[in-house]
């Protein structure tokens, strides 16, 4: 790892302490009301600022789980920066790509 | 032969090296599903409501408060970490390792009590 | 000339005390002592060496050395705790071994006596060095003046953030303990390592130096402090009771602002 991903990661990180912390509440509070499919959807449709949430949350945790993954691929594994960096990239890819669609799949009105 | 590998003995701070290194290759096979799950709802509501009547099953429900300990317990280490290398040194890691388990293990049962 | 060792008895000062360590190894007259022989490949070999009261590690392999194989190899100097030459690995963890008290780390009057790990053995119990000073190289852990003799002597106060920040990390003798004990070293063949990093903060920390810029290149590149997970074993282990984890997240500290500046 050099200085460039170093601060991306750490950065990334950051970012996310908080969303995550609001994303565990919101688990907590589903998991009391015990809510449907409808009624969760019923409150992520349209909604901007839930789009904005879980957008840079996405954003965010690709950028870090791929700096990550190639951490460990480059310590754990027999693959060097190079090709560690290309899985890592890729993974990180599907995880934009996954998570985009899954934002707009609940997000869309 | 070659000259074995003595383990070192294994201290806390080993222990919350490999915990956050687990969890977050964990987390990060984990989310592709969970995004996937969620996509469901492209498709409709249908799709999604029968995903969280299956995930009604204790065993389900055991395993989504083992993501949150994972989640938590990565985040803590995590915070541990930036604190290390943000802030001056600070005696008292093995502590604050032990605290974020514990803390994450302890809010994990109490989403557990609440899905049962 | 074969030295006859006899074991000695030792009264106990407390008779109604209950049986101490040092009160059961009165019952024990030797240590089973396995040593690595040979190179990258090789074998433990077993020595039976009369126990002693009051015997160092470092005491065991000269014993072994000196009196049961002569065709043993190791390495030691000043035998005191200031050289640093002695380091072994004992029992799973790199050590000091004219500094380790056998009572200390025998269990059951066993040890288990190795080469420092991370680095090519060449015989034995000795390790060679050359990676670890070659990696010391690659950190520029080498003080590159900025002024001549004609200058003015550089006033450096020492209860000033950077000289307290310097000496708090200067002690470091190069023994290797700390680059042994390292997972990072152990997984990840490009990186420095805690000691070379560790010289690196102090000359960071030094105004008189003039090779910063180079510096803060060498240790932000791949295999530079970034590496570092904090594991603190580094930390744990070191004999001068230096810190290289605190050494490593300053430069951690450094590079970032210089990067987030564009200065790298």
């Amino acid at each position: 790892m050099n200085v460039r991903l170093y601060v991306w990661q750490r950065l990334t990180a950051a970012l996310m302490v908080p969303l995550v912390l609001a994303h565990v509440a919101v688990i907590f509070y589903a998991s009391r009301k015990g809510m449907t499919a409808a009624d969760i959807l019923a409150r992520t449709r349209g909604s901007i600022a839930w789009a904005s949430f879980y957008g840079a949350f996405v954003i965010a945790v690709a950028i870090h789980a791929a700096i990550g993954v190639r951490n460990v691929l480059t310590e754990w594994s027999p693959l060097k920066d190079r090709s560690a960096g290309i899985f890592a990239s890729a993974f990180g890819a599907l995880l934009l790509l996954l998570g985009a669609r899954a934002v707009v799949a609940v997000v869309l009105p | 032969m070659t000259v074995r590998h003595l383990s070192q003995r294994r201290n806390v701070l080993w222990i919350a090296a490999l915990v956050h290194r687990l969890s977050g290759l964990a987390l990060a096979i984990f989310l592709p599903v969970h995004f996937l799950t969620l996509g469901l709802a492209i498709h409709g509501e249908a799709p999604l409501e029968s995903f969280l009547r299956w995930s009604d099953q204790p065993l389900v429900k055991l395993a989504e408060s083992g993501l949150v300990f994972l989640l938590l317990v990565h985040m803590l280490g995590g915070l541990r970490l930036l604190v290390i290398e943000n802030l001056p040194w600070r005696d008292g890691q093995k502590e604050l390792a032990t605290i974020a388990a514990g803390l994450s293990a302890v809010i994990a049962l109490i989403l557990l009590t609440r899905l049962f | 000339m074969r030295l006859h060792v006899r074991p000695r008895r030792r009264r106990p000062k407390n008779p109604g005390k209950e049986a101490t360590k040092e009160s059961m190894s009165d019952t024990r007259s030797e240590l089973t002592v396995s040593l690595w022989r040979g190179a990258q490949q090789g074998r433990y070999e077993t020595y039976k060496v009369p126990w002693r009261e009051n015997q160092t590690v470092l005491d065991v392999v000269t014993f072994v050395q000196r009196h049961l194989d002569p065709t043993l190899s190791y390495r030691f100097a000043c035998r005191v705790g200031m050289c640093g030459s002695c380091a072994m690995t004992v029992n799973g963890r790199p050590r000091w071994t004219c500094r380790t008290h056998v009572s200390s780390v025998a269990k059951d009057g066993r040890l288990d006596i190795g080469p420092l790990e991370n680095l090519p053995i060449i015989k034995d119990l000795a390790a060679d060095m050359q990676p670890f000073f070659d990696k010391w190289q690659q950190a520029k852990g080498a003080f590159v003046p900025s002024q001549t003799r004609n200058d003015e002597i550089e006033r450096i106060r020492p209860d000033s953030a950077a000289r307290i920040a310097a000496d708090a990390a200067i002690e470091c003798i190069n023994c290797g303990i700390c680059y042994a004990a390292c997972d990072t070293v152990r997984w990840n063949s490009d990186y420095l390592g805690p000691a070379a990093l560790n010289r690196a903060w102090t000359l960071v920390n030094d105004v008189r130096d003039g090779a910063n810029a180079v510096r803060l290149q060498a240790v932000a590149a791949s295999g530079g402090c970034h590496a570092c997970h904090s594991h603190q074993s580094c930390q744990e282990l070191c004999p001068q009771r230096l810190n290289p984890t605190a050494s490593i997240a300053g430069l951690k500290r450094r590079t970032m602002w210089a990067y987030l500046k564009g200065e790298l």
